[in-house]
């Protein structure tokens, strides 16, 4: 970013015209771009979605007035450095669930925030901390729709049995964070 | 039975467009810098010199990203940052004709090598009235065509071709004359 657009992002930071920030951040498992309103974290995403499409997405359901603020993402990248060098196994970010809009969704996805680290449960557990332990393919719907993957766990949420089931940022990361988590 | 010609089209369109006009699909902002950030700075460099064109710059966009979020026709962005650019152009301007400076305590155009570097031509053009000013420098330091330079400055495209065209004819008469 040249100097003056750097200038003009700090104004309207200072004038709090920026609803939507967003930075890119290098990680083991890609270059990931995150973003976050004033209330906190909003969206993770791995580098297989477009993130123009990510991008349009946020103008289109929270605000237009979107921009690159690579500061106001310091924490986020922070923890998340923290993360993949095994050194954070909680993250203490606030988030934002404004992009999770149906109430059932919203459950699955708070009970998945309470999996412990480096610990996993089945997609039907989540469907039962739902309330609906029989909407177990609603579940790995919302769970697919996470738009704060890996600081909310939904790689923790496994099939029955212990098949890998699915994962946004395909099944490699998936089996990645695992790994991780399991301490190598 | 004329009216029955009436294409379908017409009649299932129109929801679709009732619902745009509720809501309109805006690019990131960030798209908006990214693309034009560069020809608005060169527009605003023509308009009020290398200088004040900082401000100017910084006042252009954070009018528009107050405006943002309530724009209703997404249609031709570019223009209407044109627009905002040819306004704060203009309060500049304004800005000097209350308070001229004095030409004798100017520096000997030392601080400032890139007005030096500029050719005079243009600080003739800055002479310009307003609509005749922004038309010129949209037209040739922003490479708008003349539609677009009609929706920046509001007027349709023949009065912004006749804005260019009366410009110029003033440059060359001052030109001619000296």
């Amino acid at each position: 970013m040249d100097e003056r657009v750097s200038r003009l992002v700090r104004r309207a930071e200072e004038e709090g015209l920026v609803d939507v920030a967003y930075a890119e951040t290098d990680t083991p498992v890609g270059r990931l771009l995150v973003a976050a309103t004033p209330r906190g974290l909003v969206r993770v995403c791995f580098p297989r979605e477009s993130y123009d499409d990510v991008l349009g997405d946020l103008a289109d359901r929270l605000s237009p007035r979107v921009l690159e603020v690579p500061g106001r993402l310091d924490e986020v990248r922070r923890e998340l450095d923290e993360y993949f060098n095994g050194r954070r196994q909680r993250f203490e970010l606030p988030l934002d669930w404004s992009l999770t809009t149906s109430d059932f969704r919203r459950r699955v996805l708070e009970r998945t925030v309470r999996i412990p680290y480096g610990e996993t449960i089945s997609y039907r557990d989540a469907a039962a901390a739902a309330g609906n332990d029989r909407a177990v393919r609603a579940a790995g719907t919302a769970l697919g729709a996470n738009p704060i993957p890996i600081v909310v766990p939904c790689h923790r949420v496994l099939r029955t049995g212990g098949a890998l089931g699915g994962y946004g940022g395909g099944l490699d990361t998936k089996r990645y964070l695992l790994q991780l988590e399991a301490g190598g | 039975m004329r009216y029955s010609r009436q294409p379908a089209g017409d009649l299932t369109s129109r929801p679709v467009a009732a619902q745009r006009s509720i809501h309109v699909k805006l690019p990131p902002f960030q798209l908006l810098l990214d693309s034009h950030s560069g020809e608005l700075f060169r527009f605003l460099v023509a308009s009020v010199g290398p200088v004040d064109a900082e401000d100017a710059f910084q006042e252009t966009f954070l009018s528009a990203l107050r405006a943002y979020p309530k724009l209703r026709d997404a249609s031709n962005l570019r223009a209407w940052l044109f627009q905002i650019a040819h306004r704060k152009a203009i309060d500049v301007h304004r800005a000097r004709a209350r308070n001229p400076v004095p030409v004798e305590t100017l520096p000997e155009q030392a601080t400032s090598p890139r007005t030096e570097s500029e050719p005079a031509l243009w600080r003739a053009v800055r002479r310009l009235p307003d609509k005749q000013r922004s038309a010129v420098f949209l037209r040739f330091a922003a490479d708008l065509d003349y539609a677009q330079i009609g929706a920046a400055l509001e007027c349709s495209e023949p009065a912004a071709r006749q804005n260019v065209r009366a410009g110029l004819a003033t440059i060359r008469k001052g030109w001619a004359h000296g």
